[in-house]
This record gives C-alpha cells, structure tokens and sequence, in this order.
C-alpha cells in the first residue's frame, strides 16, 4: 500500500472522519431506529428465572417499528407476522408465548417454532430472515450450543442485512461468547414504578438494559419500560458517575466494566 | 364407476388383470432353484384344515394328473401318488398381490386390490401414452411376463365387465362402448356375474348357463325369485346391472376429476442422485406447467420412484399453501431423497399432485430485484415443515375456556383463525406460560393471605408486591367433582422479576387437604 501524505488528502477526508467519531460516540437511545434504521441483529443475554430477555426483545422490536419510516405505498399499519423461534430446552425453561399476555399489536401475528436442537432453531431463524413476510424474527436459545458459533452467528447477520429483517436473539443463561450481533444487551428485570391506583401491585414492566458491545454507539446502561408513546429510557443513577458526557472516552467503558462470563 | 361417470361424454375404462396361477407363480419366485428342480413334477400347494391337508393351487401338470383345488391331498394322492407339496401362504400372496397393485399403478393412476388373484386399474385416458389400448396390454403383458407371472387381461367400461371378460373371456378382449358389453358378454358363462357359488348353482339348475340366457327370460321373474338377496353377490340381476354400468359399483371410489400428474419412464435405470435430481427437476416444470393449464396450484404432491426390481418408493409433501413454483417443489423435495434406497436403478419417475386447489394466475416478477426480495411466508413454512416436521410450527389461537393454559391452543399457522368472542381485558396475563405449571413452596397467612416468600428452582424469591387474588373455578361442565379452584395472584419479587402465580383450592373446601401453589407464568 503506497504511504501517502496526510497534508495531500483533501479535506474532505478530515471532516468525514471526524463525523464518523462523532456517530460512533453516539448514544444508543429509543427512536433511533429514525435515522439509522432498524437494528437488524440483536443479541440479549438473559436469565431463564424471569421472562425479562423476551419481553424487551419485543419491546424494542416495537420500538423500531414504530420509528422506521414507511416506505411509500405500503400499509399504515404493519400486520406482517411475527415468526418465534424456540428450542425445546428454552421452551422448557421459560414457557411458550401466551397469547393474551403478547403486546396487543402482536396478538394473532406470532408464527411459534418449536425446534429440537440448536441447529435447528438456526435453520429456523435463517429461514425466517430470509422471508419477506415477516416483520422481525426472535429466537429463545438457551445455553451455549455448539452450533451457535461465531460463523453462524455471521451468517444470521448477512441474512438479515441482505432481506432487512430484524433478528433478536435471546440468549437464556449463556456465556458471553463471540457474536457479530450488531448490538448486544444484558437484561434484568428491575422493580417496576408504581402503578396509580393500586401501589400494591406490580406496575409497568420495566427492565435494566446493558447494551456492552455495539458496532456503532457507544456502550450504556439504561433502565427502559413502556410508557404512554412508546419506550422510554433512563440513565440509571449509577450509569452517570462514570459517563462524562458523549465523548469517545468512554468508547471502551463497557469493555473495562465487563462482569466475570457466567457459565451456564 | 358411477352416476356421475355415466353423466360424462367419454366412458371410463378398467384394465382387469387375473393371475390365474398367482400362488403357484410366487412361489416359484421365492423358491428359485428349488423350484426348478421340481419343474417336471406335479406340484401342489397344501394349508392344513380340520380334516387333513387340502389342495389350495395346483400347477397344469399336477391338474393334468387329476388334482383339483379344494381337494383333499389324500384324495389327490389317490390318482396321482407321486405329487408333490408345499405349504401354501395365503398372507404372503396378498401381501404380493397389494405390491402388485401398487406396481400395476405404472398404467395408471388408481389400481385396486381384487382378491385373492386380482387387479383392477382406472386406465381412463391413460392409454394414448403406450400408444393406445392394444399397446397398453401388450405393455402389461411383457411387463407380468418379465416378473414371470401368469396374467390375462381385459379392458371394459366398467370393473365388472372387466373381470368377466378377464376370467371367461379369450385373453386381451376390449369392450369399447357401453353399448357393447352386453353383446360381448352374452356368451360367457353365469359363473361371470361374480356370484356366490349357491346362486350359481341355483341358476344352472334353472337352465341358465350363459349370460344370454338370463335375458330369455323376463326380469320380473328372475326378479321374484332373488326378492330377498339383497347382496349384490347373491342377486344375479344387481350384479349384471352392475356389469352393464346402470347401477354404481361400490367397489370402486370414484375420481371427479383427473389428478395433474406428470412421469417420466427411463430409458436406462438410474442409480445416482445427481441424475434423480434433474429428473425430479424436469418433473417440477412438467407439473408447472400442467398446473398452470388448469389454473390451479398443488398442495399435496406425492412422488413415486419404480424400482427395476418391482418395489415402489413413494415421497409425500404437503404445502401451507398452494404453489406451482417449480423451483421451490424442487427445494422441498430434496430434503426428502436423502434416504432413497435405489437398489438395481429407477426406471419410471411420476410426480402426481393429489391435492390441488385453484391458484389464479398472477403476473411475474418483472424487477430483477425481486430475487433479493425474500421467500414468501407459504414457502418459509414450506420449508420449515420439511426439515422440522408439520407439528412444530403453529401458531396461537384463543379458545373458549377459563382455564388459562386452556384458552390457548395451537393450530397450523396458515388456517384461517377460528371466530372467537373478543376476550375481557380486566386481568393482566403474563407473557409466557410455562409447559405445565410448576410446584412452588410458599410461605403465606392462611387461609387465603398474600404470598410472602416462595422458592422456585431452588431459589428463594421475597414477594415485594402482589396483586390479587384473581378466582378462577374449575370448568364443572367438563371436570369431575373433586377439581379444586385457582387464586391467580400476580407478583414481583424484589429483583423486579415478576410471576404469575396461583394456589390451588382453599382450606376448608372440601376437596383435599392444604392447598398447593404453583407458578404458571412470567411477566414481561
């Protein structure tokens, strides 16, 4: 490769790079999918003791929905199906989809698989990427799978990207393992607000969201739930000590903070 | 073979096969040299009975020696004390017999079984493709004869006049028109009508021997005389009806319409699945094609491979929706060759589409982009049920029940989704449902107090927040007395998990002892 001299670049060259810094210390943060576009592969790490790793799949999964922009000439409404992938192990683990429990967009839109092994809720997943009568595609897999590897995980990535079909991979008390996931989260569930009129009760969902390894943002905490237009996120109150506003300094935050791999 | 078959223009036609001599021929089969070593000597096939061994078949030289069917042995051996025996095996035989009806599915697309030494195959509009009827039977001839089984044959407009003529007729007779068979048939002896061996006799001692003498006499009489058979077998006049096509023959199932079906017969067998793969290719755009002619698309579609040595390996799909894309028939059937055992080769390869359902013709991609475009969701679930089975994809429907895990059902993810009342949005439902609910050790205030403590997995969880009870009464419609109720409470623990949890029964109902907890669900 012949070295060129800096002062010869045009530039042009400059202003770019300094605006692909400024996009890559971006915050990830609800809407975004506006101007960047769905987050076509997701991954979420969650327990199996609590059905937190799906419901913020699908929450986010709507949260895109709703701030993608409608091609012109295709329906107000989106009412392609929802395809639902689970292994056997994860089915066992935390339960089947209940319909009336399902955010009410999604009732009546859930095409549920059922796979035996890990490769074939893979084949499942590509497939699903791959059709264009699908709104977006979640997968349930528990564990590590040795046929979760990186080279699938890969081509699950080129599959969505080529066919612009969101995939979210929940991944049931899994290590932290290599991935091309574009986005990867850690999911809790976490204490929900008051609801009005009963203090008793457990109120809105609400789940603390560690997004530790994303290709273009910088990595964050978040406590998310839903609220009356969509989701909402907070900066949780010990997530902003160590912030120092949106510089790229904190580009490697997440990676210094990464907790132990938990084994399955 | 019906009302509706005597309604259309063209008559249908029914090759009948009888193999005379099936037993004594399948047995030669299976004997090989044994058998050729005993190819001189009078041979018969013997089943024990009560009373001793009797005849089942005999071959032409032990009939020429005095041995008969029905026979005792001791009475055979008699006229002739050098026979021969061997066990006969009826089983075997029609065990034989239904391969060989499936086999005899190569002249046409629908063959049945008429036991215990016969075939019947719907060869309506079939014949054009051997060259036409003559060729057809001589096909049928060359094919029995290379598998060295005896056969005569006939073709008739209707199954009776078929079997008559195969069974008393000269070998190879066709019986075009309905208005023929009574002309052909009237030489040919009662014994034709398939009666049951009393109502023969009856009818010989009546002076009737020959089909044509039954109308010599007037129908009334014959009529007064069998008032009380009701059977076809034991009533001359229903039978010849039969025969002559007027009264509808429930031997037969009736096909309204004819089956797209495409086949290639090979001229060299082929044993490799390269080959295979581009037959079944060609087969795909031939059925493509037929399908598109009649403006339908296939659901089902079963592909049947004729092996050399006489077996048959048949392959079913069944599609979610109905196609005609020859690319993804293709697809799907790949996945399900992997297993085929070709032995000596494949000779004749039919892809037939046993369910089909009006597709209207629509207009092709005209973008080259349209390859980027994704699959359609009928052919991602084709392809699903392929590799997965058809059980595990489905999609959840509500149904009309209390019982929440009842409430839900799951049906193939295409059907149209059953009429439901709207459901009352009064109580929370968690997001998953757990297979079946789980025993949880709880620690509450009796009799009916708010859970405080639980353990689930080998876990403690501190109950934070309930709410609830929600009461949920057995369905007594359906359950049995003893079924206790449910208290649905919906909580959060003080991680902010939350359950779906419920304690079933009460103290003090009457129906068991301390009451139980499980948890059923997990909330978003």
């Amino acid at each position: 490769m012949p070295h060129t001299d800096p002062a010869s670049l045009p530039t042009a060259a400059f202003a770019d790079v300094a605006a692909l810094s400024a996009q890559r210390s971006a915050r990830w943060r609800p809407g975004l999918a506006a101007q960047q576009g769905p987050a076509l592969h997701s991954e979420l790490f969650a327990s199996s003791r609590e059905g937190g790793g799906a419901a913020a799949a699908l929450a986010f999964a709507l949260d895109d929905i709703r701030h993608v922009p409608r091609a012109e000439g295709s329906e107000a409404r989106d009412r392609r199906s929802v395809l639902w992938v689970q292994t056997r192990e994860a089915a066992r683990r935390v339960g089947r989809p209940y319909r009336a429990g399902l955010p009410h967009a999604l009732q009546g839109r859930v095409i549920h698989v059922l796979a035996e092994k890990a490769e074939d809720a893979l084949f499942a997943l590509e497939e699903g990427l791959r059709c264009r009568d699908f709104a977006f595609v979640l997968g349930e897999i528990a564990g590590n799978p040795g046929a979760l590897d990186f080279t699938a995980s890969r081509r699950l990535t080129l599959a969505g990207e080529r066919h612009g079909v969101p995939l979210f991979l929940v991944r049931l008390d899994a290590a932290r393992d290599l991935s091309s996931a574009r986005m990867r989260w850690e999911i809790a569930s976490a204490p929900s607000p008051a609801p009005r009129w009963n203090p008793q009760a457990p109120g809105a969902p609400r789940w603390r969201a560690d997004l530790f390894r994303a290709r273009a943002l910088a990595p964050g905490e978040w406590v998310l739930g839903e609220g009356g237009d969509g989701l909402e996120a907070q900066r949780p109150a010990r997530a902003a000590d160590h912030d120092g506003g949106d510089t790229a300094a904190s580009w490697t935050a997440g990676l210094r903070q990464r907790p132990p791999p938990r084994r399955a | 073979m019906s009302g509706a078959s005597a309604a259309s223009t063209a008559p249908r036609r029914i090759l009948s096969i009888w193999l005379p001599s099936l037993a004594i021929d399948r047995w030669r089969l299976v004997m090989g040299e044994q058998a050729r070593a005993l190819v001189d000597a009078p041979l018969v096939l013997i089943s024990d009975t009560a009373h001793g061994p009797r005849i089942e078949a005999v071959t032409q030289i032990a009939a020429a020696a005095g041995a008969q069917r029905g026979m005792m042995l001791a009475d055979a051996r008699t006229l002739c004390p050098a026979i021969a025996t061997a066990p006969s095996d009826p089983a075997g035989d029609l065990a034989f017999l239904e391969q060989l009806a499936l086999w005899a599915q190569r002249w046409g697309p629908w063959s049945a079984l008429d036991a215990p030494d016969g075939l019947l195959v719907d060869v309506t509009a079939v014949p054009h493709l051997f060259g036409g009827e003559t060729l057809l039977l001589e096909d049928v001839r060359e094919a029995f004869a290379r598998r060295r089984l005896a056969v005569r044959m006939a073709i008739a407009p209707t199954a009776g006049a078929a079997w008559a003529l195969a069974h008393h007729a000269p070998d190879g007779t066709i019986v075009e028109h309905h208005d023929d068979i009574e002309r052909a048939l009237s030489d040919l002896p009662v014994a034709a009508l398939r009666l049951d061996q009393d109502v023969v006799t009856v009818l010989r001692r009546l002076g009737l021997k020959r089909l044509g003498d039954i109308t010599t006499i007037g129908r009334d009489a014959l009529q007064r005389r069998f008032r009380n058979r009701k059977s076809p077998a034991a009533n001359p006049l229903i039978r010849r009806d039969q025969l002559l096509g007027r009264v509808p023959e429930p031997l037969l199932p009736v096909i309204a319409q004819q089956v797209p079906l495409v086949q290639r017969r090979l001229m060299e067998p082929i044993r490799h699945r390269q080959l295979l793969d581009q037959v079944v290719a060609d087969l795909a755009q031939d059925m493509a094609r037929e399908l598109e002619g009649q403006g339908q698309g296939a659901r089902r579609l079963e592909l049947g491979l004729w092996r050399v040595d006489g077996e048959v390996i048949v392959r079913r799909l069944e599609m979610a929706a109905a196609t005609r894309d020859p690319a993804h028939m293709l697809r799907l059937f790949a996945a399900r060759l992997d297993d085929i055992e070709a032995g000596f080769g494949i000779e004749m390869v039919r892809l037939r589409a046993s369910w089909a359902e009006p597709l209207a013709l629509a207009q092709g991609d005209i973008e080259s982009a349209a390859e980027d475009h994704g699959t359609s969701l009928a052919a991602c679930i084709d392809r699903l049920t392929v590799r997965l089975g058809a059980q595990a994809i489905s999609r959840p429907v509500p149904f009309a029940s209390h019982i929440p895990e009842r409430a839900q059902r799951w049906r193939k993810p295409l059907e149209p989704e059953p009429s439901s009342q709207g459901q009352l949005a009064f109580h929370a439902r968690p997001l998953k449902l757990l297979d079946s609910a789980e025993k949880i050790a709880v620690l509450y205030a009796t009799p009916d107090g708010y859970p405080q403590r639980f353990r689930w997995r080998g876990e403690v969880h501190e109950v934070v927040r309930v709410e609830g009870p929600e009461r949920i009464a057995p369905e007594w419609w359906r359950e049995r007395s003893g079924a206790r109720l449910r208290d649905y409470y919906r909580i959060e623990d003080g991680q902010g998990r939350r359950y779906w949890i419920y304690r079933q029964g009460i103290i003090g109902d009457g129906r068991g002892g301390a009451p139980d907890w499980y948890l059923q669900g997990l909330c978003a």
